[in-house]
């Protein structure tokens, strides 16, 4: 049971990371109809920026707990307008020259733009991983007992919560800002129709750019996490993270933002549950062939809606 | 005329809009001037940190290095390009017309030869007088050059191509290579068999030309999937894979087991069938599931597959010695006499003097045929209706079921044929290394298979071919490239930048030629007389 509880923690903390990364595929493919290879990418380029700024700061875990927090605000900002500006370059040099053009083209175009992004941060910041010591230690007990092999505590640490905190704040404000904005309308409009979101005067370049600005905010923040919470980054942590939001967002329905995060969720259950109960090595292989059950027998998701061929 | 022809150019890069038709006089400067102000401040945004700030880890800990220098470099490059490309190319000023910009691309490629000559002439004596005044000073002169010289062939084909399209006609350049586009095939094919026999060829030649049939036959392979049926596959590679970890385990564990060393001599022969059906076998069992999937899903879950299966090469221990590989392969024998120096051996046989070189001509040879095979069978195949329903597939799958054709069998056939040819692949990959481990199967082999396909032009076969020359012979110029070692700060390796190239090539590839280097089809079916067709009927992926 306590061995129980403290994997669900652990898997929703990392379906929370998901589910952030997973909102950034679900609403480029609803706006524009494509994956975007890349935002795994954009990802791993927010945890970087991270880990940059928070040694650019110099933060380290001996400060007090209120500054902790506030300079993490700060860094998470940075985060977020630098890899804001990366998404926007993204779009703006790979895939808006191509709109109209076949189909195939943007996706093979964003592989491209993963494989730059992946090289770049290799090239500028070495392959090797980056390890840095925790910075947020402490947690609550959640239970305690005590059997013949030892104790056994369930924690949920400070990070967990933060991480659990965030999102769900930033999941109430995101939805805010797509139901009850102008902004949001617009950005609704051009997911139904883009040609006639345009007629009725909406800037339709404009609107898919802050879709990927918004996207890749959110990449950041799922950056960030990771990095707080595994305390560990590589140039290449945006590849599996990438497949596997994506299959988050396919799972909750793509094009859907709550089902999104309810991907997220149940994506990351599913791997630390496996590696908990079954195997650690696998744990890749079961998000990958649940995306294929789920593409095969559930192509619309759980709260997406079915889609029609039309001729 | 030429103030109103940039707004066409603009191709949506800029935030500058075309002057509009009251001020025909010029571009607007102040919107260029912003725009590259906003470029500068954006490639700072993107450059600075990652590249400025190198978290490295000297003793233990990580700290931070600062690379201002770099970063101001290659922000200034960024902004300038943007600068000259408004001034050349976006917001021409209203006396520049196409003309000039030929004239000037001649001259850029002037300039750029003749400082590539000065650079290499003076790099050591007699002439080595530019050495000696700073010893790099003949590497910039040669990088300069390189640089002159592709940019004045960038300005002199598109300002031909704007004097052709304001005369409505195909420019000059494509009208004198159009009629050398039927022999490309044929020279090639002649160069490719007398390759090894042409004096001053020596082994790291050959080893390359193998490498590059290899890329070439996975190509070609690819192509069957994405080119002919139109299922963009990313996880070629797990078919590659899987031929060749049943070549090293067939050939080491398995046929020793069952037959002991009689067959031995034989082994490649035998296993490479093998090898090629597995892989097949292997692309059914994954096309299977796959097939009720669209374009850009089937990609994705293909990728998955990939990833899978090489996960799985890494954990299964017990049968694939995980990451360590498979090692002491069996070497391909000539049809039974091995290549070896003693008196049973291919020389002593046929009364040659014993050379290593032969076992590599050999394996030259051998991949040669099966890449020539591989061409051959596609090609007959798109005659046939299975050839003709992939076609029709990539068209336009709907009008496609309602003819009647099963599309589910025509997409497993698709996806077979392409695991098979990867599967030979594979087999040859794992005889001529002689090692196998799942290192050589990641996703960026897909990627880079993938690009050479998309390079070439999606179902074009001397397209795969001209894009696989290109993308491994640019592997090994990275590797030449030793005048930029001398004028970059120590430490540069070429080498390292290998995969960043091939990811802005297939952007830019997008961007401006979405329809690959080769652009020309032979279409499946016509009427009295064989005719290429643009691409641009064609349609391509739509999976």
């Amino acid at each position: 049971m306590e061995y129980f509880l403290e994997q669900l923690i652990n898997g929703i903390t990392l379906g929370s990371i998901y589910g952030l990364i997973a909102i950034g595929y679900t609403m480029v493919y609803g706006i524009i109809g494509m994956i975007n290879f890349a935002h795994g990418d954009i990802f791993m380029v927010g945890a970087f920026i991270s880990l940059i700024a928070i040694l650019a700061i110099g933060l380290t875990a001996s400060a007090s707990f209120a500054l902790l927090i506030l300079a993490l605000i700060l860094v998470l900002a940075i985060a977020m307008i630098l890899a804001s500006a990366y998404n926007w370059t993204v779009e703006r040099v790979a895939y808006r020259p191509l709109r109209g053009s076949f189909r195939l083209a943007p996706l093979i175009s964003a592989i491209g733009m993963s494989i730059v992004l992946q090289e770049f941060v290799r090239i500028a910041q070495g392959g090797r991983p980056k390890p840095m010591q925790p910075l947020i230690s402490g947690g609550i007990e959640l239970m305690h007992r005590k059997t013949e092999l030892g104790e056994f505590v369930v924690r949920l640490s400070s990070i967990q919560i933060i991480i659990i905190l965030t999102t769900l704040a930033l999941m109430v404000l995101f939805t805010a800002l797509i139901t009850r904005t102008s902004l949001g309308r617009a950005q609704r409009s051009c997911e139904q129709d883009m040609k006639m979101a345009s007629l009725v005067g909406i800037d339709v370049n404009k609107t898919i750019s802050i879709t990927f600005i918004m996207g890749a905010a959110l990449a950041a923040v799922a950056g960030l996490m990771f990095f707080l919470r595994y305390g560990v980054i590589d140039f290449y942590i945006g590849f599996l993270a990438g497949v596997k939001a994506f299959t988050a967002a396919v799972l909750g329905g793509i094009g859907s933002i709550p089902g999104a995060m309810l991907g997220g969720l149940v994506i990351g259950l599913i791997e630390v549950f496996w590696s908990a109960y079954f195997s650690v090595e696998y744990k890749d292989v079961a998000a990958f062939a649940m995306l294929a059950v789920v593409l095969i027998f559930l192509p619309q998701g759980l709260l997406g809606k079915p889609e029609v061929e039309k001729v | 005329m030429a103030p109103s022809q940039p707004a066409q150019k603009q191709k949506g890069q800029g935030a500058v809009k075309a002057p509009d038709e009251r001020q025909p006089a010029g571009p607007d400067y102040g919107r260029v001037l912003i725009d590259t102000a906003i470029t500068a401040l954006i490639a700072l945004a993107i450059i600075g940190p990652i590249v400025g700030m190198n978290a490295s880890a000297p003793q233990g800990g990580l700290v931070l290095e600062y690379r201002w220098g770099t970063v101001i470099a290659l922000v200034a490059i960024i902004t300038i390009g943007r600068f000259l490309l408004h001034l050349l190319v976006w917001n021409r000023p209203g006396w520049v017309t196409p003309q000039h910009v030929k004239r000037w691309g001649w001259g850029a490629i002037a300039v750029g030869v003749v400082a590539i000559l000065i650079g290499m002439f003076t790099m050591d004596a007699p002439l080595g007088f530019l050495a000696q005044i700073h010893e790099s000073l003949p590497a910039w002169f040669v990088a300069f050059g390189v640089f002159a010289l592709l940019s004045g062939i960038w300005l002199l084909v598109s300002g031909a191509n704007e004097v052709a399209q304001a005369k409505g006609v195909q420019s000059h350049l494509a009208r004198t290579l159009e009629p050398f586009g039927k022999y490309v095939g044929v020279v090639m094919l002649g160069a490719a068999i007398i390759l090894p026999f042409i004096p001053g060829v020596d082994r790291r030649i050959v080893d390359l030309a193998i490498l590059m049939l290899t890329y070439i036959m996975l190509g070609w392979g690819l192509n069957i999937v994405v080119g002919l049926a139109g299922l963009l596959d990313l996880g070629y590679v797990a078919f590659y894979a899987v031929g060749a970890y049943s070549y090293a385990l067939l050939s080491t564990v398995y046929f020793p087991l069952w037959f002991g060393d009689a067959v031995t001599p034989w082994t490649f022969w035998l296993v490479l069938p093998l090898a090629g059906l597995l892989a097949a076998c292997w692309g059914l069992i994954l096309g299977f599931p796959v097939l009720r999937l669209r374009g850009d899903y089937l990609a994705i879950v293909t990728l998955a597959f990939g990833e899978i299966i090489r996960t799985i090469l890494v954990n299964w221990y017990s049968f694939t010695n995980g990451p360590n590989g498979i090692s002491g392969i069996p070497r391909p024998s000539f049809f039974g006499i091995p290549f070896t120096n003693d008196d049973k051996g291919f020389a002593a046989t046929f009364g040659l003097t014993y050379a290593p070189l032969q076992r590599i001509i050999f394996l030259y040879y051998v991949i040669l045929v099966m890449a020539l095979i591989t061409n051959f069978v596609t090609l007959r195949l798109r005659k046939l209706p299975i050839g003709r329903a992939w076609e029709a597939l990539r068209e336009d799958e709907i009008a496609c079921r309602s003819l009647g054709i099963n599309t589910t069998s025509t997409k497993l056939t698709a996806f077979a044929m392409g695991a098979m040819f990867g599967g030979f692949a594979g087999s040859f990959f794992a005889t001529r290394q002689g090692f196998v481990s799942p290192e050589s199967f990641v996703f960026m082999e897909s990627a880079i298979i993938l690009a050479i396909v998309v390079l070439g032009g999606l179902g074009s076969q001397i397209g795969v071919v001209i894009a696989a020359i290109v993308v491994i012979g640019a592997f090994e110029v990275f590797r030449e490239m030793a005048f930029l070692k001398a004028i970059m700060p120590a430490g540069f390796d070429p080498t390292q930048y290998r995969m960043l190239a091939v990811g802005i090539a297939m952007v830019l590839i997008m961007r401006w030629r979405p329809r690959g280097l080769v652009t020309k089809r032979n279409p499946s079916i016509f009427l009295k007389e064989k005719k290429a067709v643009s691409v641009d009927l064609v349609a391509q992926g739509h999976g």
